[in-house]
């Protein structure tokens, strides 16, 4: 209760200190352009400003394009914001005014808009910024609320889903303006952010199991739509790909370096979980003014939000980040590996010794249950 | 027994392959259609400088496998390629393999691919079966040997044995950098090329299973194996692009979750043919009788 009423008032000296003058058709407020950058990378930011409230310039560019998800080379025809699966992580702080131009180019075949969760009205900006093949919309919204937030396309009926497991969702991140702060208070900085969005896909399969690819969206859309109600996805998969995030395009950080990872899942359940780490502060439901969790082993990110966890390395070596729904990770591809470079800590962890045979001599080794009412 | 006669038949078709084979030191034989006489190559005996399979420790922490020189001291016929769909999928009419995975089509001009240990082992019995010539695994060493300069050492330099991720670290850089095809649909037959022994597609985005079982040792300082090792027959070795250890009834060994590292894209096979001793000694009679222009007389 302590915390809702700070918050509320917070918010009202927010509202006094940011809303004057009252909001117009041009606010004179100073403007910043942003350029986006593709997802797992997140655009350069400050994590927290002394600056004043600003409009921060965004351009998201539908994009429909046949994409592959899997290593085997399954296409969809994806629906994406900026040509990547997710949709490119925008950072503003609170108070700041999200403007985004949202293009529709006349190359499309489908109209789009965009529904922000962290806005507020008209369905998320979605009534206001429908735009066909041809045509763009210009959106602004005040960012109240600090947090990590989806947004995604819905253009109406079927076609809301739809577009969603096409790929069509991304994130914002409204940072305090003071910067992410601990259960006590405590300033919180990262070195480095990565933005993990997780899809879930639905393909078709011909009577004999295997994958169909279609010449268009239209052509696919019946089927695709059976699959979909199965709710049961073909694939589910980090930034658009299964092993996306592995390999050479695995994660990097250093041992002592704190990361800061969102994660996203605009239409399904998912659980994140870093084998070998923890989340030492996690926001689990995404939005900074509730207090943080912290050493958690796994955590659930609710189907149409977005959450964040904070990790500092204190071990080198590969680290698994997947959802612990190990089915879903190790089988439909929801796996993204770190690489962490940095000094082994033995007092964290040691082998005492490797696997060897079984030696009575050897101390570990099985001993005769002589006294063992057990085998008596 | 009505198949009796058929059967001579397909044998002896395989012994006047086999023989034709052994006339060449080195080179591919096209033989009758695969599955009667799949095509292969015969090397003569030799020897190869061999990274032992398996894990090794010494004073309770990892080290790298000894190099050994492995000599082959028989000629071995091994498939000029890998096990083709269409192949595999003969022995399934036959209702002696297991079937491929829904999404493996039986065509004749790519890899069978999503097959475990268990499918390669049950093919071999089935061409033997059927062609009176027994087929078999290779060893991993045989593999080597055959593979020539596409196997791979993959000894990885001593580490400092107190920082176990250096190691680890160091294995999934070099497995990552190695050339990945950017997806693991099976080419055609012979899209990777031939080695200099004449086999196709070796360590292309099919990895390919031996007969080697897991085998882990304790050395001394000397790296003399100290005590009997732990031999696990239910992993065996898997040759490709990088040497991979997989649990045996696995058919795709895709990674994720606690494997990290980069998984075989594919797994496959091909098979070594033992030659019969009488066999050997016929076609050597046949090519000195050639030799001195004795033709037709046998």
């Amino acid at each position: 209760m302590t915390m809702r009423t700070t918050g509320t008032v917070c918010a009202a000296m927010a509202a006094l200190v940011f809303s004057l003058p009252a909001p117009s058709r041009n606010l004179d407020l100073p403007r910043e352009k942003v350029d986006l950058v593709a997802p797992p990378f997140v655009h350069d930011h400050e994590q927290a400003t002394t600056r004043t409230p600003r409009i921060v310039e965004f351009k998201l560019v539908s994009e429909e394009k046949q994409v592959v998800i899997d290593g085997e080379g399954t296409k969809i025809h994806a629906m994406t914001f900026n040509g990547s699966i997710p949709g490119p992580l925008m950072v503003v702080h609170e108070g700041d005014y999200v403007e985004v131009t949202l293009v529709n180019p006349a190359t499309n075949t489908m109209p789009h808009n965009v529904d922000f969760h962290a806005a507020t009205g008209a369905l998320g900006g979605g009534t206001l910024t429908l735009v066909n093949p041809g045509e763009q919309a210009v959106l602004r919204w005040k960012a109240t609320r600090p947090g990590v937030f989806i947004y995604h396309c819905a253009p109406g009926g079927e076609m809301i889903p739809l577009h969603v497991v096409s790929g069509m969702s991304g994130a914002v991140m409204v940072l305090p303006r003071d910067g992410l702060k601990d259960g006590s208070g405590r300033q919180l900085f990262y070195d480095r952010i990565y933005y993990v969005g997780e899809n879930d896909f639905y393909v078709p399969r011909d009577d004999q199991g295997r994958f169909k690819s279609y010449a268009s969206a239209t052509d696919a859309y019946a089927d695709t739509l059976v699959a979909m109600r199965s709710l049961t996805p073909t694939h589910v998969v980090f930034n658009g790909r299964a092993g996306a995030l592995t390999g050479n395009n695995a994660l990097t950080a250093k041992v002592g370096e704190t990361v800061l990872i969102v994660h996203s899942q605009a239409n399904r359940d998912t659980r994140p979980h870093l084998i070998g780490g923890h989340g030492d502060v996690v926001w689990e439901t995404g939005k900074f003014s509730n207090r943080p969790e912290t050493d958690l082993e796994t955590w659930l990110i609710r189907g149409g939000s977005a959450g964040a966890a904070l990790y500092t390395f204190r071990q080198p070596g590969i680290y698994a980040y997947l959802t612990h729904n190990l089915i879903e990770a190790v089988q439909l591809g929801a796996t993204a590996h770190f690489k962490v470079e940095g000094a082994w800590d033995d007092d964290l962890m040691m082998q005492v010794q490797a696997p060897e045979p079984i030696l009575p001599a050897v101390r570990g080794a099985l001993e005769q249950p002589a006294h063992s009412a057990y085998h008596r | 027994m009505s198949l009796r006669p058929i059967f001579k038949l397909v044998a002896v078709a395989a012994c006047v392959a086999s023989a034709a084979a052994i006339g060449i030191a080195v080179g591919a034989d096209d033989g009758p259609p695969p599955a009667a006489a799949p095509a292969v190559v015969s090397l003569w005996p030799g020897s190869v400088m061999y990274r032992v399979a398996g894990d090794f420790t010494s004073a309770g922490k990892p080290v790298g496998a000894p190099l050994t020189m492995v000599r082959i001291d028989r000629p071995l016929a091994i498939m000029t390629h890998q096990v083709t769909a269409a192949d595999y999928h003969r022995c399934v009419q036959d209702d002696a393999c297991p079937p491929l995975a829904p999404e493996v089509v039986p065509v004749a001009d790519r890899p069978a691919v999503k097959v475990s240990w268990r499918d390669a082992n049950a093919y071999a019995v089935w061409l033997s079966s059927r062609t009176g010539v027994r087929y078999r695994l290779p060893t991993d060493e045989e593999w080597a040997y055959a593979a020539g300069s596409r196997f791979k050492d993959d000894a990885m330099p001593n580490f400092d044995a107190d920082d176990p991720a250096k190691r680890w670290l160091a294995r999934y850089d070099r497995e990552a950098g190695e050339q990945q095809p950017s997806d693991r649909e099976p080419r055609p037959v012979g899209s990777f090329g031939a080695n200099e022994n004449g086999l196709l597609d070796l360590a292309g985005n099919v990895w390919e299973w031996t007969s080697t079982c897991f085998v882990r040792r304790v050395l001394d300082a000397a790296g003399t194996t100290i005590g009997e090792p732990t031999v696990n027959c239910g992993v065996r070795v898997a040759e490709g692009r990088h040497r991979a250890y997989v649990v045996d009834f696995i058919r795709d060994a895709r990674g994720g979750g606690c494997g990290v590292g980069v998984p075989p894209s594919n797994l496959g096979f091909r098979l070594v043919r033992d030659e019969d001793s009488m066999l050997r000694l016929r076609a050597l009679v046949g090519r000195l009788r050639d030799a001195v222009g004795l033709r037709g007389a046998g």
